[in-house]
C-alpha cells in the first residue's frame, strides 16, 4: 500500500503598513508615482544619511500584535540583514532579528468543510476551528523595484518602494493544508484591515505570502526538509502552489531522492515552480544590531493606550448582530467580513433605516457590482446618509424598485443624493390616480385579447397589461398599485 | 596563526560578497581573515558574563518621527548619484534570480 503523507506548512506573510510616509524617513509611499520621485538619501542608501523610526510603524506593528494575542517585547531593536542586490541600496535591510517587537501569539481560523463555498463563512457547521501560532513579528522595510531589460542586458531600479514599512508575520509550522493556509490568511487580512493598518490587497502586493512547506509520512513526529515557495499573488494561485509543491516532493521521496532546502518561484501560468536559490543560512546574512536606530523601549502605559484604541474585531460584532438585528448568520458573516461594509450598514441603519433593508442592498445589488468591477468592499464610496435616503425613497413609494436600481447605480459610482436624483431626472413614480387611471383604462382598450384572456381566468394576462401600462408610464408608476387598479377596472 | 581559512571557505564567502578574486588576492584574502578571527578571539578571552550586548554608544531611547511627509521629489538629484540613468531610474547590470 502506498505511503500516507501529511503537509506541513508555515507561513511568512509581508504586509505594507497604511502610513503616509517610509519607515525611516519622512518620503511619501503613495502608490503610482514616477520612478525614484518618493526618494531622499535615507531611503537610497546615500553615505552619511541617519534613519528615524516612524512612530506610527511601531503603533501598528503593536496592534497587529496584540490581535493575534502575542507578546509584546518592551524593550526591542532593529537588526541589519546584508546581502548584496541592486533592489538594496544599502547593500542591508534593516528588519529585526534578535528583538522583534511582537511574540509567540495565535489566530484562531475557521476552515470551511469540504464542498464549501468560496464566500467566507461559508460551509460552516461542516468545517471546523484551529489554532495557528504566531511565532513573531517583526518591522522592517520594503525594498525597492527592479526592472530587467533583456535587450540592453541591464536591470533598472526605482527606489519609490524601499523604505516603504512592513511588519513579516511569522507562523508556526501549524498548517496541514491549503484549506487552512487560506483560512489563516483570511484571518489575518480581516483583523489587520479592521485595525486599519493594511489594506491588505494581495494582488497589488501590499500582503504577500511566502509558504514553507515540507512533507513527511502520516503520524510522524519530525520534520522532513522544507523549500519556501514566493511569487504567490492571489488564494488561487496559493492554492495550486501547495498541492502542486506537495505532489513534487512526495514524487521526489517516492523515488528515493531528497528535498532540497531551497526558495522555489511558482509560476502560475504553468502551474509549475522552479528553484530561485539555495537558501541561505542565517549566519550568511551576518546579522548584528544597527547602530544608526536607537532602541525602541515600549511604556506599560503606551502599551495600555494601544490596546484600548483596538477595535470591535469580526467575532465581536458576528455575536453582537446576531443579539440586535433580525438578519441571517449568511448576510452577517458577508457584512462584517470587511469593517468598511460593517461601518456602512451600521452608520445607515443608526440613521433609521430598517437592517434588513440595509443588508439588501448590501447583500444583492453592492455585491453584484463589486463583482462585475473586480472591486473590494473597502472601494465602496457612497455615503450611508444617501443609502438610507434611497431606503427612504422606496419605502415611502416615491421611486418603484426598478427605478431605485437605476438610482442606486448613480449613487454607487458618484455618490449622489438621491432625492436631488431623482427629481433632476424626473423619476418620481406618478402618484396621480386620475392620470393613472387613464393610462390603465387606455391599456385595457388597446389590448382586448389579454383583457378577454384574464376575464376567462387565465391570470397570467394580467401580468402582460400590468408591462404595458408600466411601459406608458416609462417606468414611473408602482407595478402593485398598477396590479391593483387593473383587477378593480377588469372587475 | 591559529585561525585558518580554506578554499571552500573563501570561495562560499566570495559567493556572497559577490567577488571575484585572481588567485593572487584569494591567497591574501585567507590570510587577512585568518589574522582578522585571530585577533575577534583575542577578545574572546575577555570575560564578558553578565554584560548585555551593545547596541548603541549613547543611554538613548525612542527618536521618533511622526508620520509626516517632508521630503518632495528630488529625483533629480537623487538621479545624479548613478553611475547611468535611464527613464528616471538607475541602470545597473542585469541582474537576475
Amino acid at each position: 500500500m502506498a505511503k500516507e503523507y501529511e503537509t506541513v506548512i508555515g507561513l511568512e506573510v509581508h504586509v505594507e503598513l497604511a502610513t503616509k510616509t517610509k519607515i525611516f524617513c519622512g518620503c511619501s509611499t503613495a502608490f503610482g508615482g514616477a520612478p525614484n520621485t518618493h526618494t531622499c538619501p535615507v531611503c537610497t542608501g546615500m553615505p552619511g544619511s541617519l534613519p528615524v523610526l516612524n512612530r506610527q510603524v511601531v503603533e501598528y506593528a503593536m496592534k497587529v500584535g496584540l490581535a493575534t494575542n502575542c507578546h509584546i517585547t518592551q524593550y526591542c531593536k532593529f537588526d541589519r540583514k546584508n546581502y548584496f542586490y541592486p533592489d538594496n541600496p544599502q547593500n542591508y535591510q534593516i528588519s529585526q532579528l534578535y528583538l522583534p517587537i511582537c511574540r509567540d501569539g495565535w489566530v484562531e481560523i475557521e476552515v470551511p468543510g469540504e464542498g464549501g463555498a468560496d464566500l467566507p463563512g461559508a460551509g460552516q457547521g461542516a468545517g471546523y476551528t484551529k489554532k495557528v501560532g504566531i511565532h513573531e513579528i517583526h518591522m522592517e522595510e520594503d525594498a525597492g523595484k527592479l526592472i530587467h531589460d533583456e535587450w540592453e542586458g541591464c536591470s533598472l531600479v526605482d527606489y519609490n518602494r524601499s523604505g516603504v514599512p512592513l511588519i513579516e508575520i511569522v507562523s508556526e509550522p501549524d498548517m496541514r493544508s491549503a484549506q487552512e493556509v487560506i483560512a489563516y490568511l483570511e484571518k489575518l487580512r480581516c483583523t489587520i484591515q479592521y485595525l486599519g493598518a493594511s489594506d491588505c490587497k494581495l494582488q497589488e502586493g501590499s500582503m504577500r505570502a511566502d509558504v514553507n512547506l515540507s512533507v513527511r509520512e502520516a503520524g510522524t513526529e519530525g520534520f522532513g526538509t522544507r523549500t519556501e515557495m514566493k511569487n504567490l499573488n492571489s488564494f488561487r494561485a496559493i492554492a495550486r502552489a501547495i498541492e502542486g509543491e506537495r505532489a513534487r516532493q512526495i514524487d521526489l521521496l517516492e523515488s528515493g531522492e531528497k528535498v532540497v532546502q531551497e526558495t522555489r518561484r511558482w509560476d502560475d501560468a504553468k502551474e509549475t515552480s522552479y528553484a530561485m536559490r539555495s537558501k541561505e543560512d542565517a549566519q550568511d546574512y551576518r546579522y548584528f544590531p544597527d547602530p544608526d536606530l536607537v532602541p525602541v523601549s515600549i511604556s506599560d502605559e503606551w502599551l495600555e493606550k494601544v490596546r484600548e484604541e483596538l477595535p470591535e474585531f469580526r467575532e465581536e460584532k458576528r455575536k453582537r448582530y446576531r443579539e440586535s438585528f433580525d438578519l441571517p448568520d449568511y448576510d452577517i458573516d458577508i457584512i462584517t467580513d470587511s469593517k468598511h461594509m460593517a461601518d456602512l450598514f451600521e452608520e445607515t441603519v443608526a440613521l433609521g433605516a430598517q437592517p434588513k433593508k440595509v443588508s439588501n442592498w448590501l447583500m444583492v445589488e453592492t455585491l453584484r457590482i463589486l463583482k462585475e468591477r473586480e472591486m473590494d468592499a473597502e472601494d465602496i464610496s457612497f455615503s450611508p446618509g444617501h443609502l438610507a435616503a434611497l431606503i427612504e425613497l422606496t419605502e415611502k413609494k416615491v421611486i418603484n424598485s426598478t427605478v431605485a436600481k437605476e438610482v442606486f447605480e448613480a449613487m454607487f459610482d458618484r455618490d449622489v443624493d438621491p432625492a436631488a436624483y431623482v427629481e433632476e431626472k424626473g423619476l418620481k413614480t406618478v402618484n396621480d390616480e386620475g392620470a393613472l387611471r387613464k393610462t390603465v383604462e387606455e391599456v385595457i382598450a388597446a389590448n382586448p385579447q389579454s383583457v378577454e384572456d384574464y376575464r376567462n381566468g387565465k391570470e397570467k394576462a394580467i401580468g402582460f397589461l400590468v408591462g404595458q401600462t408600466m411601459k406608458a408610464m416609462q417606468g414611473k408608476a408602482d407595478p402593485a398599485g398598477v396590479n391593483r387598479l387593473l383587477k378593480e377596472l377588469l372587475g | 596563526m591559529a585561525n585558518v581559512i580554506d578554499d571552500a571557505t573563501i570561495e562560499y564567502v566570495s559567493i556572497l560578497a559577490k567577488l571575484e578574486l585572481s588567485g593572487e588576492e584569494r591567497e591574501q584574502a585567507k590570510k587577512d581573515m585568518a589574522n582578522m578571527l585571530d585577533y575577534i578571539d583575542k577578545l574572546g578571552e575577555l570575560d564578558t558574563k553578565g554584560v548585555e550586548p551593545m547596541s548603541h554608544v549613547f543611554p538613548v531611547q525612542n527618536v521618533f518621527r511622526e508620520d509626516e511627509v517632508t521630503n518632495g521629489d528630488a529625483s533629480g538629484q537623487i538621479l545624479a548619484n548613478a553611475p547611468e540613468e535611464r527613464d528616471g531610474m538607475f541602470v545597473v547590470p542585469q541582474t537576475f534570480e
